[in-house]
């Protein structure tokens, strides 16, 4: 007996072909995807195996696909916004203080992972949580998004978030000394 | 088509994670192939990955 959760993981392929040819935007399916197989985990309950389970997911994506299109609408940015980090760039998009080399030689230093692990300890916990899959144990994303419910996009962000940080922390703490 | 080095910072990042679509993918090539200061920020970026992994 395959469990709910095994029976709409496998309308996955399905319901991306679908939200697909509606968005005509793959990255923009996906999270409508993702976003209706979270919500049909959460209602199971109202499942309730009354009807056949493609179709009632399919229900909840057009909703999503619906919410996408409208937000396409109202917000032509392609990329989400991460304003946090503006101030490392000028008005033009341009690095206010460009990137320098890192000497690899710090990767033999023990001191650099003391400085390396109080800056992990600085970021937000599900940005360190995101990074650490990623980055440690070597997770892909939609495994990553699937175990913090949240969607590619918010993904991609959190994970870019954490490195335009650390970057950060690394440079002032470590090899600007 | 030209990105500007906020936006290739970012593709730089979702590149670490997975394959950019190919115009992304152009439009960051040939940025990094004229900006100094995002081929920097690229070679930090996978500097990060490594120190990451040699975390234990």
């Amino acid at each position: 007996m395959k469990t709910f959760a095994t029976r709409v993981e496998e309308e996955r392929p399905y319901l991306l072909r679908y939200a697909s040819l509606q968005l005509r935007d793959r990255h923009a399916a996906e999270d409508c995807v993702q976003e209706t197989l979270v919500a049909a985990l959460a209602g199971e309950a109202s499942f309730g195996g009354r009807s056949n389970l493609r179709t009632w997911l399919t229900g909840i994506l057009k909703h999503k696909i619906v919410d996408a299109i409208r937000r396409k609408s109202r917000d032509p940015e392609p990329l989400p916004e991460t304003a946090e980090f503006d101030a490392l760039f000028d008005e033009t998009g341009h690095w206010g203080e460009p990137p320098t080399a890192w000497p690899e030689s710090s990767l033999e230093q023990k001191q650099f992972f003391a400085v390396l692990e109080k800056c992990l300890a600085g970021l937000p916990a599900k940005t360190a949580q995101a990074f650490m899959m990623r980055e440690h144990m070597g997770f892909e994303t939609d495994e990553i998004c699937k175990e913090l419910a949240v969607t590619p996009t918010h993904c991609w962000v959190l994970l870019y978030r954490a490195r335009m940080a650390l970057k950060e922390c690394l440079q002032t703490n470590w090899f600007r000394k | 088509m030209k990105l500007t080095c906020k936006e290739a910072s970012r593709l730089v990042s979702q590149g670490l994670d997975r394959r950019l679509g190919p115009w992304d993918w152009l439009r960051l090539r040939l940025h990094l192939a004229i900006c100094d200061a995002c081929a920097a920020f690229t070679r930090q970026m996978e500097f990060l990955r490594r120190a990451i992994q040699r975390l234990d």
